[in-house]
């Protein structure tokens, strides 16, 4: 089941650390780092249901028909 | 008059000369149970599988032997295993390069290896490259023995079938040869005869499916190398010969090498020797001494039939499907249509099964045709990226392969054919839940070691009856049929293979090698039923 309601231990800190992670560099190799960080944390989650769901609610992220 | 069935390709060996048949001076069409169109891989295997079963079968192909060219080139464990119960593996062993290690490069860097050498117990390696028309060769050797044991296999060379007329209970041939047309029936009739199937077009039959925009090179080259036994990918490889490069070895001392030439290219110029060599110069590195064996250019396409059966007409082999090449999917699946299609016709044929069980070859090998057009596809989208972010995640994929292990199993350049497992089939009895998963219904049985021999040898010539720690009896005839028994002890492989957390079991075994139904006990009424269901009575 994907975590929706609120789970960061340090949220500002941890959305402050990912925009200083693309410091300096240019939109592609932002854009590539991006791809290797998702994969990263792609693998770290594993399951492919959670993915999935993850995907379907980033390219739509209206709540799902009940 | 003398009339014309012209050569469309130069043959690597003339197998089966033309010679004229007594069919050509009957007054009526001769009806022939079996016809099988087209003498490739998968249409000598029908014969030979069905010749064997000792069904009368006539193949005809519009040349005389298999055309030049590596082609094929990669052959999977099962279709050996397949080719070895039609005793036709043997040769192919021996002249076969045998490989179990891949490499996979990016740029100058080795990014991981992988070994597809299987668990020990098996009597056919992972894989063999070997020339097409040597595996042709071999196939037809063993229908000229399975013919002097009196097997019914004809084949007739410079038959080109023009016109086809499918009937309710027959179909009519129009068959040019150089001495003119004639007309055959077949009661059923198996087209073989490849991705441009002339026999589907006659039929108006659709292909569907996905056409990439890519151009792939193959460069066969003969050289006194000492590269090892092993397939080297690389994805943007250092000498920029194309955008992705594969090396393989084959038999004779020649080398195939793949280069990805990418969509927009001129055909005629990147197949001039000075050019092609300027592109395996660049790879070899200098110095290197050698000869261009054969080169050809392909593009390739992933679609299927939407369905295999058409009444009295079945196809098989690329005619039915059409993969990319990556993953050894083309060949080595045709082979699995004619293990699944063989057994089933005879039955049909021999009046021991009803018409429908030719609907499960449908079902089963469709279901197989998916698998691999999935495999082939994705394989396809990683090593081919179809837009810019589709490119961006594999070059992702890449840069993390070289340290980090998880991203390897992403990497994809071609996941190499596995047999299909026909889950869900209609065919398919009961399943024990305690039994590995690997040896459920629908699965090919897996190969063990036997004392003095092997498991597979002893399984395919009927439907077996297989006892391991369980006795069963040693001959059983049901619904017509004779079920062989085989009773086995229950060795270290066959335990974990077939039996998993049961002291004993009872398989029943489909003459293709896979696992009709399987029990924890032997109880005749219970293997009368999963009988039934496996050839269609029920």
């Amino acid at each position: 089941m994907l975590i929706t309601t609120p789970n960061l231990t340090r949220a500002d800190e941890s959305y402050a650390r990912l925009i200083a992670t693309h410091d300096g560099l240019t939109e592609a190799e932002s854009h590539a780092l991006n791809a290797r960080l998702i994969l990263i944390l792609m693998n770290h989650i594993g399951d492919h249901a959670i993915l999935a769901e993850a995907m379907r609610l980033a390219r739509d992220p209206r709540p799902a028909a009940p | 008059m003398k009339h014309d069935v012209p050569e469309r390709y130069a043959l690597a060996f003339r197998l089966y000369p033309y010679a004229r048949s007594p069919d050509q001076d009957a007054r009526a069409p001769v009806r022939h149970r079996v016809i099988v169109v087209g003498g490739g891989p998968v249409g000598l295997a029908t014969a030979l599988d069905l010749g064997r079963r000792a069904i009368p079968v006539l193949l005809l192909d519009d040349h005389e032997g298999p055309g030049l060219g590596s082609r094929a080139l990669c052959f999977a464990k099962r279709t050996l295993e397949i080719c070895d119960r039609l005793g036709a593996a043997a040769p192919m062993l021996e002249k076969g390069v045998q490989w179990n290690l891949g490499k996979v490069f990016r740029d100058d860097r080795l990014l991981y290896e992988f070994n597809l050498l299987p668990e020990g117990g098996h009597a056919m390696p992972a894989f063999i490259n070997l020339q097409q028309p040597w595996f042709e060769k071999f196939l037809h050797d063993a229908i000229l023995s399975a013919q002097a044991e009196g097997a019914p296999i004809e084949l007739r060379g410079k038959n080109r079938v023009d016109a086809i007329t499918p009937d309710t209970d027959h179909v009519t041939l129009t068959v040019m040869t150089p001495d003119g047309p004639y007309h055959l029936e077949a009661d059923w009739l198996i087209a073989c005869d490849g991705a441009r199937s002339p026999l589907r077009g006659m039929m108006g039959l659709g292909f569907e499916g996905r056409v990439f925009e890519d151009n792939f090179l193959i460069a066969d080259v003969k050289m006194k190398a000492d590269f090892p036994t092993e397939r080297w990918f690389w994805f943007e490889p250092h000498f920029k010969s194309g955008d992705s490069a594969l090396l393989h070895k084959q038999p004779d001392d020649i080398w195939r090498i793949d280069f990805q030439l990418g969509w927009n290219i001129d055909r005629a110029k990147e197949l001039e020797p000075a050019r092609i060599r300027a592109r395996v110069d660049a790879m070899l590195g200098p110095g290197v001494d050698y000869e261009l064996d054969w080169c050809s250019i392909y593009t390739f396409q992933c679609r299927r039939m939407e369905r295999f059966r058409h009444g009295r007409v079945l196809f098989a082999g690329d005619s039915a499907h059409q993969v990319s090449p990556f993953g050894a999917r083309g060949a080595n699946s045709g082979i699995q249509d004619v293990d699944n299609l063989a057994w089933k016709l005879a039955l049909v044929v021999q009046g021991a099964a009803p018409d429908s069980l030719l609907d499960s070859y449908d079902a089963e090998r469709v279901h197989g045709a998916e698998e691999n057009i999935l495999n082939s596809t994705r394989s396809t989208d990683f090593i081919t990226p179809k837009t810019p972010v589709s490119r961006m995640f594999r070059n992702a994929v890449l840069d993390l392969a070289e340290t980090l292990p998880f991203a390897r199993t992403v990497v994809n350049s071609g996941r190499l054919s596995l047999p299909c497992t026909y889950d869900g089939s209609a065919l398919n009895g009961p399943d024990h839940p305690q039994m590995p998963p690997r040896t459920r219904p629908g699965s090919p049985c897996p190969d063990a070691p036997l004392a003095g021999g092997w498991l597979l040898a002893q399984l395919g010539r009927g439907f077996t009856l297989l006892g391991i720690g369980i006795e069963v009896p040693p001959q059983l005839t049901l619904h017509g049929l004779a079920v062989d028994g085989l009773t086995l002890d229950p060795s270290p492989e066959l335990a974990a293979r077939y039996l998993g957390d049961v002291p004993g079991a009872v398989y029943l075994i489909r003459p293709d090698q896979h696992v009709a139904a399987r029990w924890d006990r032997f109880e005749s009424a219970a293997l009368g039923q999963a009988l039934a269901r496996a050839i269609g009575k029920e």
